[in-house]
């Protein structure tokens, strides 16, 4: 009955909703920023570990619908054990693919978040991918304030 | 009654007709915008093309032939409300900009530092903001009467806040995140009774049923034109007259004056006192037009068959589990605000829409009602005088799928 949504709603995508990985308060992180947009009402709070540079661990807390939880639950799972120059490398690329400024998706590089391209087909849901995605980016330039899609 | 011809009013509306994303579309956000009849959109045409001038300002055929359709449009108003007198009808913007302009002109005026504004929970932003901006520019106090878990006013609470300090009451006639009707009759009765004046918010009730300002006996009634079935850019504030002669022009400008020098200007007399500027010219014809096409069919019908329509969908909405209806006052109007368990409104509002279906997912400008519940935001259907029970359907097929599919 959804056929069209496919691209939008991967098997991947209802997995990472159903089962948010790294769903938890961290206890020792040195980063919190919380996240919000307010065309949704989605809010999240990420936190890192950072030691050295190296996102050693990431975790998140928050409500949102299927495309932001599955974006946040996924980066958590790929900046694990990426520098921070690295995370923010995959912040631009990651950026670019949904904002569709690149038409061609760097697959490598960008890996299984690859399965959130299909966000760029439809506009209004762009920010539900990008949210985790600009708080992690105030995260590593140190931000205290909470981040806003708008 | 006899029978309602759907058939023939949803031949009215073009753009139902179209396809979205490949589907007919269903088209259930109503309470956002409806849609306009051909009659609407044939007479904005028909200004443009033979009788577009601007108005008030010349002696010459078309602008005399402008100005007597605006002004049509005024009493069409005024019988549509039965106000007494087209100078209590100023035309505006939207409901939004009557609120401000009761909020800067009535309330800066008549309202001092302590006096005290009361609103309901349930109320859209535009029955919340201005109140706000108010109480931070002149020290008055906003109070909140509550609503109890059906999305009703708890009326007994309402009254306890109505005191000696309390100069306005201004509540939703309807409200459009629940769909609630307020008991305004009591609202307006309670009031009065301590001499304070009501605002009704009528920008949901207007397209839903019959209104009559001078048997609610309110002191403003305000409502949009782009949600009853005309143009976008009308709105029209009805206020008693006495009132508003008291009331200081909100907007300075042409059109609102009788004469000025540099040293002193005198106001013209009402309604045009308010009305500074060049308005929306062809688009408040064009909300005469909506007028004469909903009283053409009838208010009392149109509500009649909304009822029944709701009435179907919320039947249906019961027997799905997982399904949970948010604002199920006793009196409501055609809205059905729901969530689903574990699936958030924006994702429904994007699967709806791949089925041809246009809901609103959000907040609906009522973030206090969202708190209230503990959600985020609702899914939101809203019907028209133009949906069916075939929509209704189709909906509640949508929404059976996509709980599946979710798992
Ligand atoms: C109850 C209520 N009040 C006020 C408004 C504001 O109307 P507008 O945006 O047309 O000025 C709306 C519109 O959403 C509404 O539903």
């Amino acid at each position: 009955m959804f056929d069209d949504l496919r691209d939008l709603y991967q098997e991947v995508i209802f997995d990472h909703n159903r089962n948010p990985r790294n769903f938890r308060v961290m206890e020792n992180a040195n980063r919190r920023v919380d996240g919000f947009n307010p065309l949704c009402g989605d809010k999240l709070t990420l936190f890192l570990k950072i030691d050295d540079h190296v996102i050693t661990d990431a975790s998140f807390q928050g409500s949102g619908c299927a495309i932001s939880t599955a974006s946040v639950s996924l980066m958590t799972e790929i900046i694990k054990g990426k520098t921070e120059q690295e995370a923010d490398t995959l912040f631009q690329q990651f950026h670019e693919m949904t904002t569709g400024k690149t038409e061609e998706v760097n697959l490598e590089a960008i890996g299984k978040l690859a399965v959130l391209a299909g966000v760029r087909e439809y506009p209004a849901r762009v920010k539900c991918a990008t949210l985790a995605w600009h708080t992690l980016d105030a995260a590593l330039k140190n931000q205290q304030e909470a981040i806003s899609t708008e | 009654m006899t029978t309602y011809p759907i058939d023939q009013i949803r031949a009215d509306f073009p753009i139902l007709g179209e396809t979205v994303r490949n589907k007919p579309l269903v088209y259930l956000d109503n309470a956002a915008s409806c849609q306009k009849p051909q009659a609407v959109i044939d007479s904005i045409v028909h200004v443009y093309s033979h009788e577009y001038a601007n108005i008030h300002r010349g002696v010459h055929t078309l602008s005399v032939k402008a100005t007597d359709r605006f002004e049509a449009a005024r009493e069409k108003v005024k019988r549509f409300i039965n106000a007494g007198s087209e100078k209590e009808i100023i035309f505006l913007r939207g409901a939004t900009e009557a609120i401000n302009l009761v909020a800067q002109s009535f309330g800066k005026s008549q309202l001092q530092a302590g006096d005290e504004i009361v609103i309901s929970a349930m109320e859209h932003h535009a029955n919340i903001v201005p109140w706000q901006m108010l109480c931070q520019q002149i020290g008055t106090v906003l109070k909140v009467a509550p609503m109890n878990q059906k999305g009703e006013l708890i009326f007994e609470e309402f009254e306890k806040l109505l005191g000696d300090k309390t100069k306005l009451v201004a509540i939703a006639h309807m409200s459009n995140a629940l769909g609630t009707i307020n008991p305004v009759e009591k609202i307006i009765a309670a009031a009065h009774a301590k001499n304070i004046p009501v605002l009704l918010d009528g920008a949901q009730a207007t397209p839903h049923m019959a209104v009559d300002v001078q048997a609610l006996d309110c002191d403003f009634y305000v409502f949009s034109g782009h949600k009853l079935y005309g143009p976008s850019g009308t709105g029209v504030l009805y206020g008693k007259q006495a009132l508003l002669e008291a009331m200081p022009p909100y907007q300075g400008g042409g059109d609102m004056i009788r004469t000025v020098t540099f040293e002193k200007t005198t106001y013209a007399g009402l309604p045009h006192k308010f009305e500074a500027g060049t308005p929306a010219i062809a688009e408040i014809i064009g909300l005469g037009a909506a007028i004469d096409y909903v009283s053409a069919i009838g208010m009392e019908n149109i509500a009649a068959y909304e009822a029944e329509l709701l009435a179907y969908a919320t039947e249906q909405a019961e027997q799905i589990k997982g399904m949970n209806i948010v604002g199920q006052a006793a009196e409501k109007g055609g809205i059905l605000s729901f969530t689903l368990d574990h699936i958030h409104p924006h994702d429904i509002g994007t699967m709806l829409d791949s089925l041809g279906i246009a809901i609103r997912a959000g907040h609906h400008c009522a973030m206090p009602v969202m708190d209230f519940y503990g959600v985020p935001a609702t899914a939101r259907a809203s019907f028209a005088m133009y949906n069916t029970r075939e929509e209704v359907d189709i909906l509640m097929q949508g929404i059976k799928s996509l709980i599946e599919v979710f798992g």
